[in-house]
């Protein structure tokens, strides 16, 4: 009995040291949600953003924290399963009652994320380029739209470096293939013909180029300057760019462009062999400014290597955190009600020297910069937009979706409005 | 260091031909035009680059070069041009471009704060390959001589036609001379005399750079329609075209067939370790892929422990994947798998669960980010036959990798006492019991061998995909399916299997596209089996009812 009553005291105490904690979270605590991939196949790229949230929430503390009280990050790990993703969303609203999320990075996960986020009225940035046709009341996204990426970086290769013929080269899946789509008529409308463009899917994790770089080959050796558009992604990308060094395709030939390759993507590659080859994105860590040059410190610092490069989304979530940051001392609140409208209007000063701006429709208006890779795995850039370009949730080029807009504003307040029938679909993705 | 040797050969060639008094007057040219280049626009950098070029100074092709590799740099603050190169990790040697005097040294931090690197885009870097193409083109080094006529080539204009007409009865190289003979070709096919361009078009048939075939359609539109050319211009383009067309889609299929080698060779060598512990043994192994990853990282642990001779790396990987992932198969044998002999599902499971567990582990210690593999430089590039037929040599080695892998294989389980102890055992477990063979030991030497195999699978494939977490999973379906589909137990199956799959996927792959490709593959493979479902080979007599 003696022993009984004494492994029940220490059942007791473990409980109690589980549970203490709990207790001891303050209710002034703000918290921030984490949803990235820590473990699977996403984990390469997302682990990346969990440590530039981490960072920016202890900025944050040092600095006084938010109306008063401290941050304190949730980090959970939706495992690159896309209806985990959901579950762990649920999680972080219901459970933990966040604030705030700051996660998600391919658009499978974002979409499996929508209808708890919304059902929820939760708060999630996004911070990756994705293919647009999109805008929901609860989602902010400080990526790039199409129209702050791929098209800029196709008016580029027209007009500054002369490309005739057009090869879209993708992995087979839901980004590519719209961004495809959205390019086709786009350089159709720009009078390219039929048989100047070829169009090419691969599956995830392709290793095996041979056969499509020679055929690029061929396709470029027809007499008109051609350039690749690539949306290949993720773990893909270094075969094929190994290949492409390997039979002798070099940047000044057949220049490739791509949407997906950063920084963080060529530190694991050798990149003598892809000198000259493009990147379009709004932030390369080559960029010169001085609050460029603070969060490079900042980072190095804070991950404690120095060789850790920065790229395009961990600025969309530096942007993001601090736009979230500014609209609740605007809102006074951390309400999501009362966030969301403070959100409009608000303005940060970006990495790359001007200032980003939120838009009621959701998207960001930020810089577009054409950068070539060097052969220390920086970007050199080389071509940038005027000034800030502004994000187009639904894109121009598409007839189905050019006649929509979205804007969470009154009197509209939709994030798929019709101007035609002047009708709020309801549906926002 | 090739760099080095590069500048210093092009030094000495152009120091021989140059006058002293010459060197100071071009030099002050160079030095002006460094102002230029310190400009953010890239029209200046030309204009900069153009002048280097034709000052005619020793120094030119050091500076063009050195501005093409980024080696140059200028400060901050007082815009001086400065070499630089990297003597040790992280720490650089800064010189001066014309008087090649030593300023400074530099960590990386410190270069990083006070100089900045004269940035080049594709345009300026075209604009440095063509003029440094003109300026070696009397180089003494053979195949920098032809490398320069093969850029000019691309980019035929009236003035470096008129230095080819001068290089080319000098060439003493008959394969240089005849590259210039076809830019000067190129450049009368377009001349105004029906004589000079008949000749011409004449030189041109067969010819296999696509800057001809370019030529050869533009020529023939362009006489397609037009009545006052020629009349005997037209054939002429027509037959120099077939000839030209016949000959390349020749070599195409020939490089199919190679492609397909290839593919089947990466299959063959991601898939040999598991004809040893599936075929062989039985064991279904779902940790199969992760043996290849675990050998892909030690290539990159032993790029790392010696990276000043990257060049013999894999010399010293081979083996060391052989022992890391050899033993680790032992371990998983001696731990794991004995306990779990005759029982497939809780085997699949278990090794399953392993193959979680091995990545997570690999996840935690190296990061979940890809690492980098170098690869080699005899490794880089491409063999070239003809213009119409490179061979990667990545891909070359591997093939002949592969077979030097099976054959030793082969060797080792037909010749050695271990080979025949190995497949007394599985054939015959109890009569090689009988016989006095420790046939535990047999068993985990076995999956030993099986999973070392696999490391140096995963040290070729290192040089063809990401090292990451994730590098097993891409293989261990393939792996399965080039075992199943050879025949279980029979390495000979697995090596046409391996080849059969490869050459019908590369073949598929131009006329379907890379995805449907694969899918088609696949319900071949499932058909196949249906009608024979021991695979290819399948082994016959008492061995093959157990």
């Amino acid at each position: 009995m003696k022993f009984r009553n004494w492994k029940i005291q220490a059942i007791l105490v473990v409980l109690g040291m589980l549970l203490l904690p709990q207790l001891g979270y303050s209710a002034d605590k703000i918290k921030v949600g984490v949803l990235h991939s820590l473990s699977g196949t996403m984990a390469i790229s997302e682990t990346t953003l969990k440590d530039t949230v981490l960072m920016m929430v202890d900025e944050q503390n040092e600095a006084g924290g938010l109306l008063g009280r401290e941050l304190e990050a949730v980090v959970v790990d939706p495992a690159s399963d896309w209806p985990l993703f959901a579950e762990k969303m649920r999680e972080l609203i219901e459970v933990h009652k966040v604030d705030v999320v700051f996660g998600c990075w391919t658009s499978v996960s974002r979409k499996s994320v929508l209808p708890v986020v919304e059902e929820l009225n939760g708060l999630l940035f996004y911070p990756v380029q994705y293919e647009g046709e999109e805008s929901s009341k609860n989602v902010f996204y400080t990526g790039a739209a199409p129209n702050q990426q791929a098209i800029p970086a196709v008016d580029y290769l027209m007009n500054e470096v002369g490309a005739q013929r057009w090869v879209l080269a993708g992995t087979d899946y839901v980004y590519p293939r719209t961004t495809n789509k959205i390019l086709e008529a786009y350089l159709k409308q720009k009078g390219v013909a039929d048989e100047d463009i070829m169009i090419n899917y691969t599956p995830f994790g392709h290793s095996d180029w041979q056969t499509i770089v020679s055929d690029i080959k061929a396709f470029g050796s027809a007499g008109k300057k051609t350039a690749v558009v690539s949306t290949i992604n993720g773990d893909a990308n270094v075969p094929f760019y190994k290949e492409l060094g390997n039979q002798g395709l070099s940047a000044e030939d057949i220049p490739v462009v791509a949407f997906s390759v950063g920084e963080e993507e060529l530190s694991g590659i050798d990149t003598a062999p892809l000198v000259g080859h493009l990147a379009a994105w709004n932030y390369f860590m080559s960029a010169e400014s001085e609050e460029n040059d603070k969060f490079i410190e900042a980072w190095h610092t804070f991950i404690e290597d120095e060789d850790r490069v920065t790229n395009d989304p961990m600025e969309a979530t530096y942007i993001g955190f601090k736009m979230w940051a500014a609209a609740v001392e605007k809102a006074g609140t951390t309400e999501v009600d009362a966030v969301r409208p403070a959100m409009y209007g608000i303005e940060v000063p970006n990495l790359t020297g001007g200032t980003a701006v939120m838009n009621t429709n959701h998207h960001l208006s930020k810089p577009v910069l054409i950068g070539e890779i060097q052969d220390d795995g920086q970007f050199e850039i080389v071509w940038s937009t005027d000034g800030e370009v502004k994000g187009d949730a639904w894109t121009d080029w598409l007839p189905e979706s050019s006649l929509i807009v979205a804007n969470w504003t009154d009197p509209i307040n939709c994030g798929n409005f019709n101007t035609e029938t002047k009708k709020c679909s309801g549906q926002n993705y | 260091m090739k760099r080095l040797l590069f500048l210093a050969f092009f030094s000495l060639v152009f120091l021989s031909g140059l006058d002293a008094a010459d060197h100071t007057n071009s030099d002050s040219l160079i030095q002006s035009s460094f102002r230029l280049l310190s400009s953010k626009s890239f029209a200046d950098k030309a204009t900069a680059i153009n002048s280097i070029a034709e000052s005619g100074s020793s120094h030119a092709v050091l500076v063009l070069s050195s501005i093409l590799e980024g080696d140059l740099y200028y400060h901050k603050k007082n815009k001086n041009m400065v070499l630089v190169t990297e003597t040790t990790p992280r720490h650089y040697e800064i010189t001066d471009p014309l008087t090649e005097e030593l300023v400074s040294t530099k960590s990386k931090k410190e270069l990083r704060k006070k100089y900045k690197k004269v940035g080049i885009n594709n345009k300026l870097r075209g604009l440095l390959n063509e003029k440094l193409a003109a300026l070696t083109i009397y180089s003494k080094d053979k195949s920098t001589r032809l490398r320069s006529t093969r850029k000019l080539l691309k980019n035929l204009n009236p003035s470096t036609v008129e230095l080819l007409r001068d290089a080319a009865p000098r060439e003493t190289d008959p394969q240089v001379k005849e590259l210039m003979q076809v830019c000067i070709a190129v450049s009368d096919a377009r001349s105004k005399d029906p004589e000079i361009q008949l000749g011409a078009i004449n030189e041109l048939a067969g010819s296999l750079y696509p800057e001809v075939r370019v030529l050869l359609e533009e020529l023939k539109t362009a006489y397609t329609d037009s009545v006052a050319a020629d009349p005997r211009l037209l054939p002429a383009v027509d037959s120099a075209l077939r000839a030209t067309s016949l000959k390349v889609s020749f070599y195409k299929q020939v490089e199919n067939i190679f492609f397909g080698l290839s593919l089947g060779s990466v299959l063959l060598l991601a898939a040999v370790g598991l004809a040893i512990t599936f075929g062989v043994m039985g064991v279904i192994n779902m940790a199969h892929g992760e043996m290849l990853m675990l050998g892909a990282y030690t290539t990159f642990v032993v790029q790392q422990l010696m990276p000043n001779s990257i060049e013999y790396s894999l010399f010293v990987a081979i083996p060391a994947a052989f022992i890391v992932t050899g033993l680790a198969g032992i371990a998983i044998e001696r731990g794991i798998i004995r306990y779990l002999y005759g029982r497939p599902l809780e085997t699949l499971l278990a090794t399953f669960g392993l193959s979680l567990v091995l990545q997570q582990l690999v996840r935690s210690i190296f990061s979940p980010l890809n690492r980098s593999v170098i690869t080699p430089q005899w490794m880089s590039g491409s063999f070239e036959f003809n213009p119409a037929l490179s061979l990667t040599y990545n891909r070359m080695y591997i093939v002949v990798f592969a077979l030097m892998v099976l054959f030793g294989l082969l060797w080792l389980l037909k010749k050695t006492s271990f080979g025949l102890q190995m497949r007394a055992v599985t054939q015959n477990r109890n009569m090689a019991k009988a016989m006095g063979i420790r046939t535990g030991w047999v068993d985990a030497l076995t999956f030993g061998l099986g999973s070392g195999i696999a490391g140096i699978g995963g040290v070729a494939l290192s040089q063809l995909t990401n090292v990451g977490p994730n590098l097993g999973q891409a293989y261990i379906v393939d792996s399965f399916m080039v075992v199943v589909f050879g025949g279980v137990g029979n390495l000979w199956g697995t090596f046409f299997g391996a080849m059969i799959l490869g050459i019908t996927n590369k073949f598929m792959e131009p006329m379907t596209g890379a995805v449907f490709a694969k899918i088609l593959v696949l319900i071949f493979i499932i058909l196949f089996i249906q009608r024979y479902p021991r695979g290819m080979f399948a082994l016959k007599g008492r061995a093959a009812e157990s």
